[in-house]
C-alpha cells in the first residue's frame, strides 16, 4: 500500500503504468477484437425522411398542438407525447447554429485537413430545428454561427436514401460574408 | 424518508492506465472507505455500483463482472448507469435505499477502465451516436463539445483565455491531491491557449484525460449514525433531470437540465438563495467551459457570468465560491463514474474537515456536486451539508 498521507484520501492505492510497459511487455495482459455487426430498421419516420433524402427533399413532421415543425422528423412529440400530424416538405437552405472545425477522426486520429462539422436549423421548421453535417465551399475564416448555407446533394443516381446523400452544406449566395 | 449520512469514502489513483483490474480497483476503494467508516463487509446491507459504457472496458454487463470487488457478493446489489452522469447518480441511489428505508448503510462504487480499450477510448463513443443520423458522417464525441462551447461562447461574447483559466485553476488544485493524474503547479493559460488544436474551439489542455480508477462512499442512515460519528456530513438532497435526445433541436447554450436537478436538489435541502447558502462546489468539468456552464446551470450565478467570476477569483480555492476544490476532472482525472472521488467524496472529505492540502478555508457547511452525460442531456446533483 502507498505510504500515509495527511488529509484524505488518506493513501492512494493503484498501479500506474505506461503505455511503454505495454509495448515492453512489462506487464501482462490479454487482447480481445469483438467480431459484431448490426442491422437497424429505420423506422416510420426515419423510412420517409431517408426516402425523401433520397429524392432531394428534406421532409419534416408538425404537431399541431405545439405549434411545431419538427425535424428530424418523428411520429410523436415529445412535449405533448401526442401523435405527430402531416408530412411537410422544407427548404434545403438554413443557418449555421453552431460549428467546429475538427482535426480529429473517429478514431481520435490526427488529420491535417480539418473538418468542418455542425448544426443547422433549417428554413421552414421550427427554430433550431435541424441536423449536424459537413460544410464546404468555405473556409474555416469564413465558417461562424449564423450564416446561411445550402445543401449541396450527390447526383440522383448517386443517392442512397441516407444522411450523406447531402454532401455538405455550402454558403448560400451572399451568405458567406461575417 | 430517513436522514442519510456519509461516514467514509475511498478512491484510487487515476491514471491513464493502471496495472489493476476493475474488481481490483473496486476492491481497493471499497477498503479505503471501510477503513474510514471503521465497518466490514458484514456491516453492508446493500451496495449500489456505477460504471458508465461497457464498450470502454470491453465487458458488456461489467456490474456482474465488478461484483465480488465492490463487496457485493451475497447481496443486494444493482449496478447504475446514465453516462458521464453516473458519478453522482451512484450516489443518488445509494440515497434511496437508505432514504426509504430499506437499508441502513449502503455502499456505492463507482469504476471505470478506459484504458482497455484501443485504439482509443473515443472509438468507443463512436456507438453511442445515433446509427440513422449520426454515425454516417462518422463523428468524434469531441465534436458535441465543441459545438456546445462554441455555441456558449459565441452567444456570451466568452474569450477563449478565460476558459482556460478553469484548466489551470484545476490543475493547480489538483497537486493537493494524491490520486491526480494531470497536477501541475506550473501551468499558465499561455500552455492552454498554445496547446495542440483537437476540435475547435477545443484544444488538448480544454479535455481531461482517459483514466482507469475507482471510488467508494459509504451512507448511514440517522439511526444508526452515531455510532460512527459526533459529526456527521448528511446528503441533503438530490435531484436528477434529462433533456430531450434531440439535441439539435436545443439551445446549447444553457443546460436547463442541470437547473431541473438542481432545484430539485435545492428545494429537498431547503436552500431558497444557492448563491448565498452554498459555500463550494464540484461542478462536472470534463472539459474546463463545462464548469462555466455548469455553475450557470447549477444556478450559482447570472447566464454568462461564470467566466467573469472565474477571472476576478471568485472560484479559487480561497476565493468566496469555490469550484472543484479537488481539482476536478480536469486535473484529477476522468475514469467516468469514478468521478465520484471529484464530485461527491471530495465534498465529504471538505465538509468534514480532512481534505489536508485541499482544504477550503473557513469550515465551509454545504457543497453541492454535479455530474453530466448521455448526448448533452442528463444533470445529476447531491447537496451535502455538514452537522
Amino acid at each position: 500500500m502507498a505510504k500515509k498521507i495527511e488529509g484524505s484520501p488518506g493513501y492512494a492505492p493503484g498501479t500506474r503504468v505506461s503505455t511503454k510497459d505495454i509495448v515492453e511487455n512489462k506487464i501482462s495482459y490479454t487482447w480481445w477484437e469483438p467480431e459484431i455487426q448490426y442491422s437497424w430498421s429505420l423506422g416510420q419516420a426515419m423510412s420517409k425522411f431517408l426516402v425523401g433524402l433520397k429524392n432531394g427533399k428534406i421532409l419534416g413532421r408538425t404537431c399541431i398542438k405545439c405549434d411545431r415543425v419538427l425535424v428530424p422528423p418523428r411520429m410523436f412529440c415529445e412535449h405533448c407525447y401526442g401523435p405527430t400530424d402531416n408530412w411537410i416538405e422544407l427548404k434545403d437552405t438554413g443557418t449555421i447554429e453552431t460549428f467546429s472545425i475538427s482535426y480529429l477522426d473517429s478514431d481520435a486520429r490526427r488529420i491535417k485537413k480539418p473538418i468542418l462539422i455542425g448544426v443547422i436549423s433549417i428554413d421552414g421548421a421550427s427554430p433550431l430545428h435541424g441536423f449536424m453535417h459537413y460544410f464546404g465551399e468555405m473556409t474555416k475564416d469564413e465558417i461562424h454561427i449564423g450564416m446561411k448555407v445550402k445543401a449541396v446533394w450527390k447526383s440522383p443516381r448517386e443517392r442512397e436514401g441516407a444522411i450523406t446523400d447531402i454532401k455538405y452544406f455550402k454558403p448560400l449566395k451572399g451568405g458567406g460574408k461575417k | 424518508m430517513n436522514d442519510v449520512a456519509v461516514i467514509g469514502a475511498g478512491m484510487t489513483v487515476f491514471q491513464r492506465r493502471l496495472k489493476e483490474t476493475g474488481k481490483e480497483l473496486s476492491y481497493l476503494a471499497t477498503k479505503m472507505a471501510l477503513e474510514e467508516a471503521g465497518i466490514t463487509k458484514k456491516d453492508i446491507d446493500m451496495v449500489v455500483m456505477g460504471s458508465a459504457p461497457d464498450a470502454f472496458d470491453g465487458i458488456h454487463q461489467k456490474g456482474e463482472n465488478l461484483l465480488d470487488g465492490a463487496a457485493g457478493a451475497g447481496k443486494p446489489y444493482v449496478r447504475v448507469f446514465n453516462g458521464g452522469g453516473t458519478g453522482v447518480f451512484a450516489p443518488i441511489a445509494g440515497w434511496w435505499h437508505v432514504a426509504s428505508g430499506v437499508a441502513d448503510i449502503a455502499l456505492v462504487v463507482c469504476e471505470e477502465k478506459m484504458g482497455n480499450c484501443y485504439p482509443h477510448p473515443q472509438t468507443a463513443f463512436r456507438h453511442i451516436w445515433d446509427p440513422i443520423l449520426d454515425r454516417p458522417l462518422a463523428p468524434n464525441l469531441v465534436w458535441l463539445f465543441a459545438m456546445e462551447m462554441n455555441r456558449y461562447m459565441t452567444k456570451y461574447n466568452i474569450k477563449k483565455e478565460d476558459i482556460a483559466r478553469v484548466a489551470v485553476k484545476n490543475k493547480r488544485n489538483a497537486v493537493g491531491h494524491p490520486c491526480a493524474q494531470l497536477p501541475d503547479e506550473k501551468i499558465t493559460i499561455e500552455d492552454v491557449l498554445n496547446s495542440e488544436m483537437m476540435a475547435w474551439p477545443v484544444q488538448r489542455l480544454d479535455i481531461s484525460p482517459p483514466s482507469d480508477g475507482a471510488s467508494a462512499l459509504i451512507l448511514c442512515s440517522k439511526d444508526k449514525v452515531r455510532q460512527f460519528t459526533d459529526d456527521p456530513v448528511w446528503v441533503d438532497g438530490v435531484g436528477w433531470n434529462i433533456d430531450s435526445t434531440m439535441w439539435t433541436n436545443r439551445d446549447l447554450c444553457f443546460p436547463r437540465y442541470v437547473a431541473n436537478a438542481a432545484r430539485m436538489a435545492y428545494k429537498m435541502a431547503g436552500i431558497h438563495n444557492p448563491r448565498k447558502d452554498i459555500d463550494f462546489a464540484e461542478p462536472y468539468d470534463p472539459f474546463d467551459y463545462k464548469e462555466l456552464h455548469h455553475m450557470e446551470g447549477l444556478l450559482l450565478c447570472n447566464k454568462g457570468e461564470a467566466p467573469i467570476l472565474t477571472r476576478e477569483g471568485v472560484t479559487e480555492r480561497d476565493g468566496d465560491m469555490p469550484m472543484c476544490p479537488s481539482g476536478g476532472l480536469m486535473g484529477v482525472g476522468n475514469p467516468i463514474a469514478a468521478t465520484m472521488g471529484q464530485k461527491v467524496c471530495e465534498l465529504y472529505w471538505q465538509l468534514a474537515g480532512k481534505a489536508g492540502k485541499r482544504q477550503i478555508p473557513g469550515d465551509p457547511l454545504v457543497g453541492v456536486g454535479q455530474a453530466w452525460g448521455d448526448i448533452m442531456q442528463m444533470a445529476t446533483v447531491a447537496v451535502l451539508r455538514r452537522g
